[in-house]
């Protein structure tokens, strides 16, 4: 890997934005105890296309967002790759908080968006894992994310990232922490690569995101 | 004679599969869908009638249940957390709010290049709601009534034949003015439906 080339510490319930480049690594790491990172991500430049929970989890047969799966966008294209993350379970069924709503508007409003671009997020080192009770009962699972548990993206087009470090919605403790935000150049993606021969849903994705950019 | 008659229904309709409905429910309203003929998934949104920006959640409206399927009592938060809506009767049992509404281009991810130009209900939800300002960026992940996909403790998620069958219906109370946005969906790819898209029927109840 080479060097890094944007490190930015989101302070603990703070929102921040970043424009990362087709084929880099974004990679987020918790700096605190039971961190949270409600996240939304959207197709740079274009003013629509954005992250879309649900075809993301239903192509790929998952309540929970793990690598290697790709975040898919409502054109089903494949907006990134997780690649690699030290937990095996980042929560995409819970929504953001009304303080990361908040962070979240805050950093849209400087992209010329606003609360029709907001979306089911993704809230990176939170679980709530749900029972097989007749209801689903949902549980959210404290202290899922220790200090220096991290989660890597790679980008598959130009992408916008908002991320807001608030806790997680269902947190009972509530205590905010902060999580560093990284962009690396990342090494191409070979034919081997986990997130092509996941599903061969994924690889759609990724192929849809070759052909949309062409 | 029920509360609930037909004949005396504001509202009584019948949507074809792969068609859609645009519509207004007004507060205190009640709203009927009814599966005609069994395991049809009827992709429904609801908007404030005031401010279509105040629309339907589902992430919002699992996670303040405290559970990821709709029945009988579920509320249906909007994204600024109002109720736009409550189930008041469910014969089927559960509904879907998680699966999302099926697309020209998540076909294509789903199920090959074949199915690209096939009709899909994110384009249905598009065409009917323009009328209302509803846009792409407007557009939420809807309810997917009828549609029975599992979701497991170890963190699964599946898609299996519907638990309703022709005739059983499902309820809500209109908590403000509303305006229902549905695609009753066309999707021949996935065995919810048997591969078979039917009719509905919509009936509601209100002050003419
Ligand atoms: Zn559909």
């Amino acid at each position: 890997m080479s060097d890094v080339l944007v490190s930015h510490d989101i302070p603990a319930g703070a929102a921040w934005s970043v424009l990362v480049r087709a084929g880099r690594e974004l990679r987020l790491t918790a700096l605190g105890p039971g961190a949270n990172c409600s996240t939304l991500l959207f197709t740079a430049g274009h003013p629509v296309d954005r992250l879309n929970v649900p075809d993301t989890l239903k192509a790929q047969m998952s309540a929970t967002i793990r690598p290697p799966m790709v975040l898919m966008s409502d054109r089903g294209l494949a907006l990134c790759s997780v690649t690699g993350s030290s937990l095996p379970w980042h929560d995409a069924l819970c929504g953001h908080s009304a303080d990361a709503r908040r962070g979240l508007l805050s950093e849209l409003r400087k992209h010329g968006r606003d609360v029709a671009d907001i979306h089911g997020c993704v809230n990176f080192f939170a679980k709530v894992a749900t029972s097989d009770d007749a209801a689903g009962t949902l549980a959210y699972q404290p202290n899922h994310a220790s200090a220096d548990d991290w989660v890597a993206l790679r980008t598959e087009i130009d992408v916008l990232a908002v991320l807001s470090t608030a806790p997680h919605p269902l947190d009972p403790r509530q205590e905010a922490q902060p999580v560093r935000a990284e962009v690396w150049a990342a090494e191409p993606a070979g034919p081997d690569d986990p997130s092509r021969t996941f599903r061969v849903e994924s690889e759609r994705a990724l192929l849809l995101s070759k052909e949309v950019f062409a | 004679m029920t509360a609930f008659d037909p004949a005396t229904a504001a509202l009584d309709t019948v949507v074809e599969a792969g068609e859609g409905f645009l519509g207004p429910i007004p507060a205190g309203g009640t709203f009927r869908i009814v599966d005609l003929h069994g395991n049809q998934a009827v992709d429904t949104l609801f908007y404030d009638a005031a401010d279509v920006d105040n629309r339907y959640s589902a992430f919002d409206t699992v996670r303040e249940q405290g559970a990821v399927y709709l029945t009988t009592g579920s509320r249906l938060l909007s994204t600024r957390l109002d109720v736009l809506a409550t189930i008041t009767d469910d014969t089927c049992g559960r509904h879907d709010t998680l699966g999302g509404a099926c697309a020209q281009e998540s076909n294509v991810v789903r199920y090959g290049t074949h199915t690209r130009h096939q009709n899909a209900c994110r384009e249905t939800f598009l065409r009917y709601g323009a009328a209302a300002g509803i846009d792409a960026r407007r557009l939420g992940h809807n309810i997917n009534f009828f549609m029975n996909v599992p979701v497991t403790a170890a963190g699964g998620l599946t898609f299996v034949d519907g638990v309703s069958a022709p005739g059983k219906h499902v309820q809500v109370r209109a908590e403000r003015d509303l305006l229902v946005l549905i695609s009753n969906c066309p999707q021949v790819n996935n065995p919810c439906n048997g591969w078979n898209p039917t009719p509905v029927r919509l009936l509601g109840w209100w002050p003419v």
